[in-house]
């Protein structure tokens, strides 16, 4: 039986964690993903979830604990916002380098000064080199969902990476949602316990974790991460195709494609605002008008051949991203264009920076921004790569 | 409180858990306090290792990686959150039982960068050893200065100029920081003094943790004396009075080593090169300094 309740995103997060059995969570208070860990902590309080929670003094311990934990055979996993992943960032590039499938909810939030709490995708953007697997959630139970993916596609032989899941800032956080949450068996059956190839603690067969190389090395090991990195594209796929199977629930694989059949002109979006948008896809069909959505699900691994194969058919693409890579534009944006660069018909592409700190993005700006890619399809000129939308000075 | 036992020289274990031919420099002070508290540890230890000279002797270079014990490098600043989470998945899977789950760090990985991540393991009275080889400055990236370099020293973050020459503040008290997370034990220890470090060492794996040793551990590159020279000064630093041996098991303070008749301070300073530079009275300041601090020591 699958229960059905209004859920926050934050309550979808640590359901999603329980479901997968974490055995080990270290975590630091930060909003809006403060309430991720609370409820992980009642859970465990209440005997309904065998684990360790350690209330670790950072959350630069947080992802070190969680790290140890996982060399040490553990299911790992922790929850953090803004300020916070920015002060793990060091331990990021740990959690990859020793292929621990760390599984981690960011509550993306914006980077101070100035202070603020709301939506920004800048936090997690930012960490786009580490190696991390970074997935964008629409509503919370993608969050629930996501979550247990995640642990399916990170413990993968094949990938053995961590793993993040970002909902947006209390759009999702703070937000209930009607979410339909699985049964512990079926989620067991769809996620194995973790078991390390390798177990680093062995006393007989004593490893040493994290060696250090010369130059020699150094690079076969980080061509190790990128071959990790490709095959992770696959393994999302498979790990999705096999939820919908099993959870009558599919959210695409890397993305989810809206009304792309025969769209000429499309907007990609990341987050809550793919949702926003579908409504505006849905009035502007309505009206008559050719255009469709992609949703990225998945931005590292990024979905070249899926992004090529839906942007060979378009004539313009909208990109809207709610973060900035300053001086060039929108990090999705930018990937997408390096995506479609090398096919035969690719589009045009503007890019779009929205929703900054928590601004709203409401079905206006989506049919704003989309009837801005019609008039370029039909004039085939293009005014402006870049755009902010709703400034309040204007641009 | 039971007291740790000296172990008597022929009943330090034979077995050698750090490999032969590693590239720790000659005389090296670190390479044998590892070596001693691997002898009090045994084999079934985990043993975290942060940036700093020890992993250049536990952790390679690939292929050269040099302990019989499952090791794992960690980052610099955060051992105390390392061994935390190692601790914790152990304790969870029923594997912990007879293991030592072991943080072995620099001074400066310790009372420097490491301390927030250590005294937040501390606090949360997870069941680990932490053990701090003090060379007493960082000397993996070449000899700068910490906060456990003594008054007086150079360093190169330090230099003796005609302006402003070596190190003007204390040694940050390390063991005293710990011991105010009331831990099951502190102590501190010596290499010239291994049946002593190695009891120490055998009593925090009895007690369980959290525990923290603290062990002086002469660098013959960056103190500036020849390697043939390590543990006649490192013996030096605990007759002088300069280096104290004491244990505090569940609060109560115990002297380990008694020194009844303290040697000048100079005979240590004028063996290192280190503090070359100090006047008579800059090593009287010294000398008092150390006089206030064992008259201030509970017996
Ligand atoms: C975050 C970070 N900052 C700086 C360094 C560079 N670093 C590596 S070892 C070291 C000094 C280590 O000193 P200590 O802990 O005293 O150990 P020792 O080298 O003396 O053995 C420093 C500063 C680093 N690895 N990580
Ligand atoms: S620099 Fe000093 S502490 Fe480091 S390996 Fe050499 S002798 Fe040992």
């Amino acid at each position: 039986m699958m229960e059905q309740l209004t859920r926050s995103g934050n309550e979808a997060a640590a359901l999603g964690a329980k479901l997968s059995r974490a055995e080990v969570i270290a975590a630091y208070p930060i909003t809006p993903s403060t309430f991720i860990v609370e409820y992980l902590a009642q859970y465990i309080a209440d005997g309904e979830l065998k684990a360790k929670l350690i209330n670790v003094e950072s959350e630069h311990s947080a992802m070190s604990a969680c790290i140890g934990a996982s060399l040490a055979g553990a299911r790992t996993f922790t929850a953090t916002s803004s300020q916070g992943l920015a002060l793990m960032h060091e331990m990021l590039h740990w959690a990859v380098g020793a292929r621990t499938p760390v599984v981690m909810a960011v509550g993306n939030r914006a980077l101070a000064p100035p202070w603020n709490l709301y939506a920004n995708h800048q936090d997690s953007i930012a960490q786009r080199d580490t190696g991390w697997i970074e997935f964008y959630c629409e509503n919370n139970q993608e969050v629930l969902d996501t979550i247990i993916q995640a642990y399916k596609v990170a413990e993968d032989k094949r990938v053995l990476l961590p793993a993040m899941v970002c909902l947006d800032g209390f759009i999702l956080t703070h937000t209930r949602e009607r979410v339909d949450v699985p049964p512990q068996d079926a989620v067991d059956e769809y996620l194995p316990p973790y078991r390390p190839e390798h177990f680093v603690i062995d006393f007989d067969r004593p490893l040493t974790e994290n060696v250090i190389v010369t130059p020699a090395w150094y690079m076969e090991y980080q061509y190790q991460l990128e071959v990790a990195m490709r095959n992770a594209r696959e393994v999302i796929r498979e790990a999705n195709r096999d939820f919908a199977k099993k959870f009558n629930r599919d959210w695409g694989g890397l993305v989810d494609s809206y009304f792309m059949e025969d769209a000429e002109v499309a907007i990609m979006a990341m987050g809550t605002i793919a949702g926003t948008a579908r409504v505006a896809v849905r009035e502007m069909r309505k009206a008559g008008h050719k255009v469709g959505l992609i949703k990225l699900r998945a931005f590292r691994p990024f979905p070249i051949e899926e992004i090529r194969k839906l942007g060979s058919q378009l004539k313009v693409l909208a990109v809207i991203d709610r973060n900035c890579v300053f001086g060039s534009g929108g990090a999705s944006c930018i990937e997408a264009q390096s995506a479609l660069y090398s096919i035969p018909n690719r589009p045009k592409v503007l890019g779009f920076i929205a929703g900054l700190g928590g601004k709203d993005v409401g079905v206006e700006s989506i049919k704003y921004i989309l009837n801005k890619a019609l008039k370029v399809s039909e004039t085939g000129r293009v005014e402006r790569e870049v755009e902010w939308v709703n400034l309040v000075g204007g641009e | 409180m039971m007291p740790s036992k000296v172990v008597p020289l022929k009943e330090i274990s034979r077995v050698e858990l750090v490999s032969k031919g590693h590239n720790g420099c000659p005389g090296c002070g670190m390479c044998i306090s590892l070596r001693q508290a691997l002898k009090g540890l045994g084999k079934n230890t985990v043993l975290a290792i942060p940036a700093g000279c020890v992993p250049v002797v536990a952790g390679g270079p690939l292929p050269l990686a040099g302990l019989s014990v499952p090791t794992i490098l960690c980052s610099f600043d955060a051992t105390g959150a390392f061994i935390a989470g190692i601790e914790a998945a152990l304790d969870l899977k029923g594997r912990k039982k007879g293991v030592n789950v072991v943080g072995f760090a620099g001074d400066g990985g310790t009372a420097d960068i490491g301390i927030q991540a250590l005294s937040g393991a501390f606090e949360r009275r997870h069941d680990i050893i932490y053990i701090c080889y003090d060379n007493e400055a960082y000397m993996n990236t070449g000899i700068q200065r910490s906060g456990t370099t003594p008054y007086g020293a150079w360093t190169t973050t330090t230099p003796v100029g005609s302006l402003k020459h070596f190190k003007r503040e204390s040694k940050k008290d390390m063991p005293r920081i710990v011991a105010a997370h009331n831990p099951r034990y502190v102590a501190t220890a010596s290499i010239a003094f291994p049946g002593d470090f190695i009891g120490k060492i055998k009593r925090a794996t009895e007690l369980g943790g959290p525990s923290y040793i603290h062990v002086h551990s002469p660098c013959p590159v960056g103190w500036r004396f020849p390697p043939d020279k390590t543990i006649e000064i490192a013996r030096l630093a605990v007759l002088t009075g300069m280096w104290r041996l004491f244990e505090i098991e569940d609060g109560q303070y115990r002297l380990t080593l008694k020194v009844p008749k303290r040697k000048p301070v100079a005979e240590y300073l004028k063996l290192q090169g280190r503090f070359r530079h100090l006047t008579p009275a800059d090593i009287e300041e010294i000398q008092r300094e150390v006089d206030k601090l064992w008259e201030a020591q509970p017996a």
